[in-house]
């Protein structure tokens, strides 16, 4: 165990510092909270993708024989009206489903897809940035120049193409949007290694004889992590649009699955009739992908030494 | 310079082979052509006679040389569809979705800067504010949803602007219109960002100090530095046009290179889909290159050897 050596001090003080936080680890969750609700819009933006997470992971439970009940009495049901109850409040569509409770069902799928690509694309990406990064020579330059071929060509014909030669399921798609954000991580990944790699405590590390991937593990990955988690929650808006684009072309998720960018595409055939059937699913897009640009921007300042004090200072001109 | 851009086509090439080679034997996998284009209760005979007349007999490699040297002719095969040279369908749909493009670009980069150097040289102030907000919405909108919005409110309700083709320049409006939408969004807050950065430098407090007037600074002085990650970005922004195209050609029935490729992959048109993603990824290439220059001209700080 080579970093239990206390000869440059690094592993002592590593040990003190993580010895002395778990004890005020819950107070430093609630600085960072304190933090957030001092910002109304980032607070706004968390409690929204809060209710949507509840959405996702109640709602199918909840809501999914009346998102499937049809009820030709409320056909084409105009919103705003609690007639029908108030599952009808964003109205219904051609055969009489709330579309509110199809809204909350679908958002299961349109999250889940969105959140696994992210997550793929972050751990993919972010492994083959740290060897990139580090390592150098033909592997970087091999890993950059496929990354600039993916990036270069439209992620959208790609994703066309390969999701009509393999039938869209839900794990393809997934499959095809992680692919076409790979570089993105990659090359951010790299780029901070290639910063923090000529710091003094990898130096260290490498002196006292920890092994290569000891050190892209223990020692950069943690300090890569915060823009990588920044990153995410911009991709993961970017990638919804993405999806529900390819879901509205019709080579997305197909029909007895449902997405809210596969809803605006059902609700065109009644766009003179009944425009709320495009309508609510894009301005759930919408908010969601908004709350998620909010908070990246939050989180980006907030994890970040040399902005915070901005944060900090309002948080001081609040109270 | 020359060397430079030599190395940057290199690399290109080698980025353009590998996306041909994906694309033949992707486009290949989607199924066989003599399904589509050939009644149901066809003969075997009949359908050996079609494969053999357009190769698809042939075996994989032998398909893939043919294709290969051919390409060296700038000759793609026939489209089937068409009956036409692929090349010819392709040239044909081009000129409307580069149309697109060259409209939809310097719009979104002179409304960004204005607005984004506007906003940086007040932060927090109303106009910042304003405008953060509605960048944030551009931004976070999904484009084919504001199409049908905008079709929605102006087609069918106020019935001023066409639902869809093309003909007048009235038809263009709302498609540069959505199309603009999303990459302004983006852009907006690049420009806002590396402007602000840029006006709390000394030059500019020199600028200031002599008595420069408001407008001069921002668009002067502090412009030429802020403009460097606007470039790079708006570049990305160059393949998210192309994106965004696919989709509003659809919405608005633009018979663009978009379109024409989805058409061509549900009809199985090998030879149009190829030479499509050809120059759609040549045209990205060249502004890639064309990028690149324009970095070392707007900042002599950069030299490419």
């Amino acid at each position: 165990m080579p970093s239990s050596i206390p000869v440059s001090g690094t592993a002592d003080m590593t040990r003190a510092l993580s010895s002395a936080r778990s004890p005020n680890k819950t107070s430093a969750f609630r600085e960072i909270l304190s933090t957030l609700w001092h910002d109304k819009v980032a607070s706004l933006s968390a409690a929204l993708l809060f209710i949507v997470l509840i959405c996702v992971l109640l709602g199918p439970w909840l809501l999914a024989d009346q998102a499937r009940a049809v009820n030709l009495m409320a056909r084409n049901a105009p919103p705003f009206s609690l007639s029908k109850g108030w599952l009808f409040i964003l109205g219904a569509d051609a055969l009489g489903r709330s579309l509110l409770a199809r809204i909350i069902v679908a958002s299961q799928n349109t999250m889940l897809i969105s959140a696994s690509a992210v997550l793929l694309a972050m751990i993919v990406g972010g492994l083959l940035g740290l060897v990139a990064g580090y390592k150098g020579g033909w592997i970087a330059a091999v890993l950059l120049r496929l990354a600039d071929a993916i990036m270069s060509f439209p992620s959208m014909l790609l994703a066309v193409i390969v999701l009509f030669v393999f039938d869209p399921g839900v794990t393809n798609v997934i499959l095809v949007l992680a692919v076409s954000r790979i570089p993105i991580f990659l090359r951010t990944v790299r780029a901070e290694v290639l910063e923090i790699k000529e710091r003094m405590f990898v130096t260290a590390a490498r002196a006292m004889g920890a092994q290569t991937d000891r050190i892209l593990l223990r020692h950069i990955a943690p300090m890569v992590l915060p823009t990588l988690i920044n990153l995410a929650a911009l991709e993961m808006a970017f990638v919804m649009l993405v999806e529900s684009g390819l879901s509205f072309l019709g080579i997305g998720i197909q029909p007895p699955e449902v997405t809210w960018g596969l809803m605006v595409a059902d609700g065109r055939n009644y766009l003179g009739s009944a425009w709320w059937l495009s309508f609510w699913p894009g301005v759930a897009i919408m908010l969601v992908t908004m709350a998620l640009n909010l908070l990246s921007n939050w989180l980006r300042i907030a994890t970040d030494p040399v902005e915070r004090w901005r944060l900090q200072t309002t948080v001081g001109k609040n109270d | 310079m020359g060397g430079f851009i030599f190395k940057r086509s290199m690399q290109s090439v080698f980025s353009l082979i590998a996306l041909i080679i994906l694309v033949f034997f992707l486009a290949r996998l989607t199924g066989s052509p003599a399904d589509l284009y050939l009644p149901q209760d066809a003969s075997l005979e009949v359908r050996h006679q079609f494969n053999e007349r357009l190769g698809f007999n042939d075996p994989m490699y032998v398909q893939f040389g043919r294709f290969f040297i051919g390409l060296l002719h700038f000759d793609m095969g026939e489209s089937l569809q068409f009956s036409r040279p692929a090349v010819d369908v392709v040239l044909q749909a081009f000129p409307t979705t580069l149309m697109l493009a060259a409209i939809t670009m310097p719009l979104v980069i002179v409304i960004a800067v204005i607005t984004g150097s506007l906003a940086a040289f007040k932060p927090g102030g109303v106009f910042d504010r304003l405008a953060s907000l509605i960048s944030l919405i551009g931004a976070s909108t999904p484009n084919f949803w504001v199409a049908i919005v905008g079709v929605l409110v102006f087609a069918v309700t106020l019935r001023v602007l066409p639902t869809s083709g093309t003909g007048t320049p009235l038809h263009w409006v709302l498609p540069v219109a959505v199309l603009t939408l999303r990459p302004t969004g983006v852009l907006v807050q690049v420009v806002r960002s590396s402007m602000i950065t840029a006006l709390s430098s000394a030059y500019v407090k020199t600028a200031k100090a002599k008595g420069v007037g408001s407008r001069a600074i921002i668009f002067v002085h502090a412009l030429r530095n802020g403009l460097l990650p606007v470039i790079t970005v708006a570049s990305d922004q160059a393949a998210g046009i192309v994106n965004g195209a696919v989709i509003v050609e659809t919405v608005f029935g633009f018979p663009g290179i978009g379109k024409l490729m989805i058409d061509s992959v549900m009809l199985r048109d090998f030879a149009v889909i190829q030479a499509a993603v050809l120059v759609t990824a040549l045209a990205v290439f060249i502004i890639n290159i064309v990028v690149d220059i324009t970095y070392a001209l707007v900042d002599p700080r950069i030299r490419y050897s």
